[in-house]
C-alpha cells in the first residue's frame, strides 16, 4: 500500500464528543458562506483525502503550486485548494482569527485564519486551466471567485451524510479495507461514466499487474447529457457482479467536482488515490480534459515532472473493438485499419440509450445495459 | 551496520545505477540520491497505518455491513 501523501494520514475531524462543544464556539465566531462543493472540498480535507493539506492553502503554497506545481516544501502538489471570499466578508477578518465556515444555513467548521492574501484571477487562470478562455468551466469558475483568499488549518464538527454513504469510505477505512483484502498493489480508476468494455479492458489489464482494482466515481455536480450518478453506480454493479472475480475490485465514491484542469488535475487525482491507499493510478487519454484545451496525452506527459509522486501511473491510450482482431484493440497493438475498427463512442452509446435501445455486445454488456435503462432517466437533464 | 549514535546506515549500489538516478532526478526536488532511494524504499515497505483495537472494530463493522467484506 502507498504511504499517504506527505508521510501522514491528515484527520482534521473532531471527535464526537468534543463537537456540541466546538459548535457552540462556532456559533459566536463570524460566519463564511461556502458552496456545497467546497464544504465537500473541506470534509476530503478532514478525511485526509487530500493529505498532507490540514486547509485551504497558504499565500506560499499557493504561490508555489502555481509555479512549480508543488507545496513549498517541494511535496508534489499540482491543484490550488483555496477558500475565496468577497472583500466585504473579508474584511472583517484578520490573520489569526477563527471563523466559522458555514453551508446551506449550518456551520460545520473552523477555519483558523493563518494568512489573507489576493487572488489574481488571470494568473490563477492561466497557470492552473492554461488557457483565459472564459468558455472554459474552470476558467469561469475563476472569475466569479472573490478576490481574498483564506488560508490556515481545518476543524470539521458536522459532516453530510453523503449521496451515496453506501458507497462513501474515508481513506482510513479503505486503507483498512485493503489489508483485509490482502491487496499489497492497488490501481486507482477515476470515472464520470457508466462502464463499456473499453473501460473494462482497462481495467482487467491493470488488474493483471496489481492485486486490486478501486473503481473511484466522482459524485456530483454534472453537465447536462451526463449519466446520473445512480446509473453509473448501478452500471457498475452489475459490471462487477458479472464479470470481475470476486475481491479484485472494490467500488467507492469520492465528493468532489471535476475541475477540467487537464495534466495538472490528473496529478491532483493521482495523489487522492494514493491518499486512499492506491499504489497506482490508472491515466487514460485527455484525463480531466475539456474541449480542445488539452492534447490528448499532455496529462500522461505531465507525470514525467513528477518522479516523486510515490504513486506509478499506468498509461493507457485509446481502444476500441476492432472486428478483424475480434475484440478491444489499440493503436499500439492492432495493425488494421479504421475500417475495421469500432470506437467506443460515448455520444453514439449515449444517443442509442437515450432512444431506449441497446448498444451493441461489443460496445456494452447486455447487463450493464440493463442496469442503465432499468433507470427511467439514466441522463442528467 | 547501523554506525553508532544514528539511525541510519550505508548500502553499495552500482555506481552506473546511481549515475543514472543522479541523471533522473536532476531539476526536480530530490536533493540527492540517497533521498530518492529512500522515497522508492519507503513506497516499497510503507509504514502501516495505525488503528486502535476499538477503532479497527468499528471500521471492520462498518465495512461488514456495507458488503465490503464478509
Amino acid at each position: 500500500m502507498s504511504s499517504p501523501h506527505g508521510g501522514r494520514l491528515i484527520d482534521r475531524l473532531i471527535p464526537p464528543e468534543d463537537r456540541p462543544r466546538v459548535e457552540e464556539e462556532a456559533a459566536e465566531l463570524p460566519a463564511v458562506q461556502v458552496s456545497e462543493e467546497m464544504r465537500k472540498d473541506f470534509e476530503s480535507i478532514a478525511y485526509g483525502v487530500f493529505s498532507p493539506l490540514e486547509g485551504p492553502l497558504l499565500g506560499g503554497d499557493y504561490r508555489s503550486v502555481l509555479e512549480r506545481g508543488r507545496l513549498s516544501n517541494d511535496v508534489p502538489w499540482a491543484f490550488p485548494i483555496v477558500l475565496d471570499v468577497p472583500e466585504g466578508a473579508a474584511s472583517s477578518i484578520g490573520e489569526g482569527d477563527a471563523v466559522a465556515i458555514s453551508q446551506g444555513g449550518e456551520s460545520f467548521a473552523l477555519l483558523h485564519v493563518e494568512e489573507k492574501y489576493g487572488l489574481d484571477r488571470r494568473e490563477h487562470a492561466q497557470r492552473v486551466f492554461g488557457t483565459l478562455d472564459g468558455a472554459h468551466p474552470g476558467v469561469a469558475k475563476t472569475w466569479a471567485m472573490g478576490p481574498v483568499l483564506l488560508g490556515g488549518g481545518i476543524d470539521l464538527f458536522r459532516e453530510t451524510p453523503g449521496m451515496f454513504p453506501r458507497y462513501r469510505l474515508k481513506p482510513k477505512e479503505t486503507r483498512f479495507l485493503f489489508k483485509e483484502l490482502g491487496w499489497r498493489t492497488v490501481a486507482g480508476f477515476q470515472t464520470r461514466n457508466a462502464p463499456h468494455l473499453g473501460h473494462e479492458y482497462v481495467q482487467k489489464t491493470a488488474l493483471a499487474f496489481v492485486d486490486g482494482l478501486f473503481i473511484n466515481p466522482l459524485i456530483g455536480r454534472k453537465k447536462s447529457g451526463d449519466f446520473t450518478d445512480e446509473a453509473i453506480l448501478d452500471a457498475y454493479e452489475a459490471l462487477m457482479r458479472h464479470y470481475y472475480m470476486r475481491d479484485s475490485a472494490v467500488l467507492v465514491t469520492l465528493e468532489m467536482e471535476m475541475r477540467y484542469a487537464g495534466p495538472r488535475e490528473a496529478i491532483f487525482h493521482a495523489i487522492v488515490r494514493k491518499n486512499f491507499g492506491c499504489t497506482h493510478f490508472v491515466v487514460g487519454r485527455d484525463h480531466a480534459g475539456v474541449g480542445s484545451y488539452y492534447g490528448p496525452y499532455e496529462a500522461q506527459e505531465k507525470f514525467r515532472e513528477y518522479p516523486d509522486l510515490g504513486v506509478t501511473p499506468l498509461f493507457f491510450r485509446s481502444f476500441f473493438h476492432c472486428r478483424r482482431c475480434g475484440g478491444v484493440e489499440n493503436d499500439k497493438v492492432c495493425p488494421h485499419g479504421p475500417e475495421d475498427r469500432i470506437p467506443f463512442s460515448g455520444t453514439q452509446m449515449r444517443e442509442l440509450l437515450l432512444r431506449g435501445e441497446r448498444p451493441p455486445r461489443e460496445m456494452m454488456r447486455p447487463e450493464v445495459v440493463d442496469a442503465i435503462l432499468r433507470h427511467p432517466e439514466p441522463f442528467v437533464r | 551496520m547501523p554506525e553508532e549514535g544514528s539511525d541510519k546506515v550505508s548500502i553499495s549500489i552500482p555506481l552506473s545505477l546511481y549515475r543514472k538516478i543522479e541523471e533522473k532526478i536532476a531539476g526536480t526536488s530530490f536533493s540527492s540520491v540517497e533521498e530518492y532511494v529512500t522515497m522508492k524504499m519507503e513506497n516499497e515497505f510503507p509504514a502501516e497505518p495505525v488503528y486502535s483495537k476499538e477503532e479497527e472494530e468499528l471500521i471492520r463493522e462498518r465495512l461488514r455491513r456495507l458488503g465490503y467484506i464478509e
